[in-house]
């Protein structure tokens, strides 16, 4: 047991002394969250936008200032007509466009439907769907105030409702995501790193000529990155419930032990890694391309597993991020207990305990 | 009981165009307290054999034995009891002097304390930096830690690889000095080097090239073997007077020695009349000759081209 | 006679310490001069500044006729360096080694296939230069290496422990390029820890603590010295050196 401490002790003293790694390591996640939270968002905020308002009258002028007022629309300019409407998108001013036909309100008392137009630059069908959405819901929300004051009947109102996360906020998918990057991160790459360091300076030739055993020399490596990693997760809680305002609906505890589930899931690719590379370098490349990529697409932060082909859904079966993404949704966001997240659970220590084993069996006694 | 046999040793690398035979049918035995010396230049082999017996390579075939265990079957044993100290210095070079040190002592179960003794002297010079970071230590400074981390457990058989390499003459004959006093104790060395000066300091030596033995003896032994007359030449024209020694034909070789060259007739050609015709035809100023006993570097050259 | 290098009062401080300290020499054309010291001596330090890779504290120096202060870019088109560390892209092919070095002095393709074939020639390496460097053995290597850090016909060329490890045979055979070289006027500044190959060098400098502690041929020196070999001589004077080697 000694022999083991000692050696976490030394493997501490690494981490401690590359003041900058360790620097990048604790503020990785921090930097991550801003990026994501307030940055890269998906959501749209402050679009801009011009109205053709051919009506003018009293129900398109309430309509435009509803949507005028919006934080999602930033209204630069009022047209007067229809052929200006491509002029101004063409010198990318404005990413929609409405128009308000003249009769708007006559035909929406009287005929009992009226049109309006959204014009969208698809060049970006994200974007574009998104701000259309944001503009039907605004008239929805007029035509239902009217529909309230006439009391007329045979008026259809499609009612959405955002569940879980009401306003939509980009936060409730990314911080999820942002912790399964870190804990790769941190837990495969640093580790494999850390491993083949030792192979290149030829220190694990005098460590394997020792009585220590080689399954104590893995586990010993790992012990400061766990730590490492605890902390990351702790950081990332912090800033998405006091920062993002994103709460954590569920149990605190069954967070963490998923977490700490999922960081030796890492861990163990980790090892693999450097199972099969020699140099720094090539554990750096191999856990980008195994690791962080295959995270970033397919957890299901960045892009909707649904919404891919047949043959990448089924590939994403087999990245353990994304189980630990689904995981982390129903208990922080959904605030779901175990019994919903059993199957999930199950599925990744089951993908953990195959990939320790084989690491270390495989982790050599010698040096070839 | 021997503290390392080697019995009929190979281990081959494949590489792209073939196989390279790093080890071609090795045999040797070290007795206990003695210091052996595996003398051979780069490639010659000497990394894997110490690999091989420091359990961390199998061997293609062969057997050997450190202390009576089996390098394959005893490897654990074997572990618990040899001191190892690779090529390149393996330290870590953030670790500091005294933090390397009780790093290694404790993966060894050990304590520095529980050990002093044998280290004492040699930590003693490096005691004053002990908490520098062993990767802003000197060449010698690092070597002598190395060592002392290797030495740390009282290991009974010693395996020290090029540990001289890129280290001054000064430096050099204070660690041999310094394994001198390590026999006295009783441990066992088995020491590999490229600088053939070095062989007269071990009690035996192995003379290796390309993955063979060229033989196994003592320094005086190996001489004794080498049955040639060997004739030192020098005059103030020294490049010349090689090119004109190379061409004659009853010369077999010639090689420059420092201040001489090397001559070895052809067999029924030992003749200094020759020599001296050599010297008046190419008014060669202050000719000097003599005869010499061969040095060990003189054997190893004669062993490698035979 | 024709001086290559000239050092007067030469001078490197890294804050107190002085890592070369005043030193005073000079080489001759074509000369094969041996620079020695023990580890931390200095000889590193003052090898650097007269390659122009590390400006001097103090003292004048000029190598191939340029000042090491003003015109280190002429110096390092005038000489030619080799170490035992780096010589030779490893994984690069003996054509593209030389076609590579070639290169990066100016020599024209023209140049660089007439240099190629003659290398290769001497070296008895003739259709070889398809063979990738690493996997030659090490003696091969050095003498490779050799022959290109002298392919633009430099002034002077600056051996770096250039014979550490190599077999006894191919060590000699190296030092028979050397004295090749220098008899075509090439000037040979080269650090050893071999001491027989400190005698062959012309003219042997021994550095200790920074200082240039003795400088003669090597037969003067053993004389001086009381000495029967220049290992004598080396250790005599490096025992005398009060710095360790930190």
């Amino acid at each position: 047991m000694k022999q083991f401490l000692i050696f976490v002790k030394k493997e501490w003293l690494h981490i401690w002394r590359d003041r900058r790694t360790l620097f990048i390591l604790i503020w990785m996640p921090v930097v991550q969250i801003v990026l994501y939270g307030f940055a890269l968002t998906n959501e749209v905020k402050n679009s801009n936008i011009a109205i053709l308002d051919q009506a003018h009258d009293e129900a398109s002028i309430t309509i435009a200032n509803k949507i005028a007022a919006s934080r999602y629309f930033n209204l630069v300019k009022n047209l007067y007509s229809y052929n200006d409407i491509e002029a101004t998108f063409k010198q990318g001013k404005i990413r929609m466009a409405i128009v308000f036909p003249s009769g708007f309100r006559h035909d929406l008392l009287h005929a009992n439907s009226a049109q309006i137009q959204i014009i969208a630059d698809a060049s970006d069908p994200n974007t574009a769907n998104t701000l259309t959405n944001y503009a039907a819901t605004i008239v929805t929300d007029y035509q239902a105030t009217l529909n309230h004051e006439q009391k007329l009947p045979y008026t259809i109102s499609t009612q959405v409702r955002m569940l879980y996360n009401p306003e939509l906020k980009g936060a409730y998918n990314f911080v999820p995501g942002v912790m399964a990057l870190v804990l790769m991160l941190v837990c495969a790459m640093m580790t494999s790193m850390a491993i083949v360091k030792e192979k290149e300076m030829g220190t694990m030739e005098v460590i394997l000529v020792s009585p220590l055993k080689p399954f104590r020399i893995i586990i010993a490596k790992t012990v400061p990155y766990l730590f490492v990693s605890f902390i990351n997760i702790i950081t990332i809680l912090l800033l998405s419930v006091y920062a993002l305002d994103v709460p954590i609906s569920g149990s605190v505890w069954l967070l963490l032990a998923e977490s700490i589930l999922f960081t030796i899931t890492s861990l163990s690719i980790g090892i693999l890694i450097s199972n099969s590379a020699t140099t720094q370098q090539a554990a750096m490349f191999m856990a980008m391309l195994s690791l962080f990529l295959p995270t970033l697409l397919f957890s299901g932060f960045m892009f909707p597993i649904e919404n891919m082909p047949f043959p990448l859904q089924i590939i994403s079966n087999i990245v353990p991020a994304k189980w630990y993404f689904v995981i982390i949704k129903a208990v922080m966001i959904k605030g779901l207990g175990f019994a919903a997240i059993w199957k999930e659970t199950l599925i990744l220590i089951g993908m953990t305990a195959a990939l320790l084993g084989i690491s270390i069996y495989q982790f050599k006694i010698r040096l070839a | 009981m021997k503290a390392i046999t080697v019995e009929n040793i190979v281990k081959t690398y494949r590489i792209k165009k073939g196989v390279v035979e790093a080890l071609n049918d090795i045999s040797f035995s070290v007795d206990r307290g003695e210091i052996f010396g595996i003398i051979g230049p780069d490639g010659a082999g000497k990394t894997s054999l110490f690999r091989v017996l420091t359990t961390l390579l199998r061997a293609d075939s062969g057997t050997a034995t450190i202390d009576g265990f089996d390098v394959i079957k005893g490897y654990k044993q074997i572990r618990n009891r040899v001191g190892y100290m690779p090529g390149r210095f393996s330290l870590y070079q953030d670790l500091s002097v005294q933090e390397n040190l009780e790093f290694f002592a404790a993966i060894f179960d050990t304590t520095i304390a529980q050990n002093y003794d044998l280290i004492k002297e040699i930590y003693q010079q490096i005691e004053p930096f002990k908490a520098r970071k062993a990767g802003q230590l000197s060449g010698g400074m690092k070597q002598k830690l190395a060592l002392c981390c290797a030495l740390i457990h009282k290991p009974s058989v010693l395996f020290l690889d090029e540990p001289t390499t890129g280290v001054d003459a000064v430096s050099r004959k204070e660690f041999w000095e310094m394994l001198h006093r390590l026999k006295i104790q009783g441990i066992t060395i088995l020491v590999s080097t490229a600088y053939m000066d070095e062989a007269s300091l071990c009690d035996k030596v192995a003379l290796m090239q390309k993955g063979r033995l060229l033989s196994v003896n003592t320094t005086q032994g190996i001489i004794a073997q080498f049955k040639k007359t060997i004739w030192a030449i020098k005059a103030t024209e020294m490049f010349r007077l090689m090119n004109e020694l190379k061409n004659s034909e009853a010369i077999e070789s010639c090689y420059p020695f420092g201040q001489y060259h090397h001559v070895v007739f052809k067999p029924a050609a030992n003749n200094s009349e020759l020599l001296k015709n050599i010297a008046v035809r190419g008014h060669f100023t202050q000719f000097e000759m003599k005869q010499i006993e061969p040095g060990i570097e003189d054997c190893f050259m004669e062993l490698m081209q035979a | 006679m024709e001086k290559v290098i000239t050092a007067n009062g030469l001078t490197k401080k890294f804050g107190d310490f002085a890592a070369v300290d005043h030193i005073t020499f000079d080489v001759n054309k074509g000369e094969i001069f041996g620079f020695l010291g023990a580890n931390g001596a200095g000889k590193t330090t003052a090898m650097r500044m007269l390659c122009g890779l590390l400006m001097p504290s103090s003292g004048q120096a000029t190598v191939a006729g340029f000042d090491v202060y003003k015109q280190n870019e002429l110096i390092k088109k005038n000489i030619g360096y080799m170490s035992q560390k780096f010589s030779l892209y490893e994984d690069l092919t003996l054509g593209e080694n030389i076609r590579f070095y070639g290169g990066i002095y100016g020599l024209t393709d023209k140049q660089i296939d007439e240099k190629s074939y003659l290398l290769l020639h001497q070296l008895n390496m003739e259709h070889q230069e398809k063979i990738l460097v690493k996997e030659l053995p090490l003696g091969w290597k050095q003498k490779l290496a050799f022959s290109i850090a002298i392919v633009h016909d430099p002034a002077i060329v600056f051996l770096d422990e250039p014979t550490g490890g190599v077999d006894p045979v191919a060590r000699r055979e190296f030092w028979n390029l050397i004295y090749e070289a220098s008899a075509r006027g090439i000037t040979i500044f080269v650090t050893t820890h071999y001491m027989d190959e400190a005698e062959y060098c012309n003219r042997v400098s021994v550095m200790v603590d920074g200082r240039i502690d003795a400088l003669d041929s090597p037969l003067n020196l053993m004389k001086a010295h009381n000495a029967a070999s220049m290992d004598e001589v080396f250790l005599q004077l490096a025992r005398k050196a009060v710095r360790t080697d930190n």
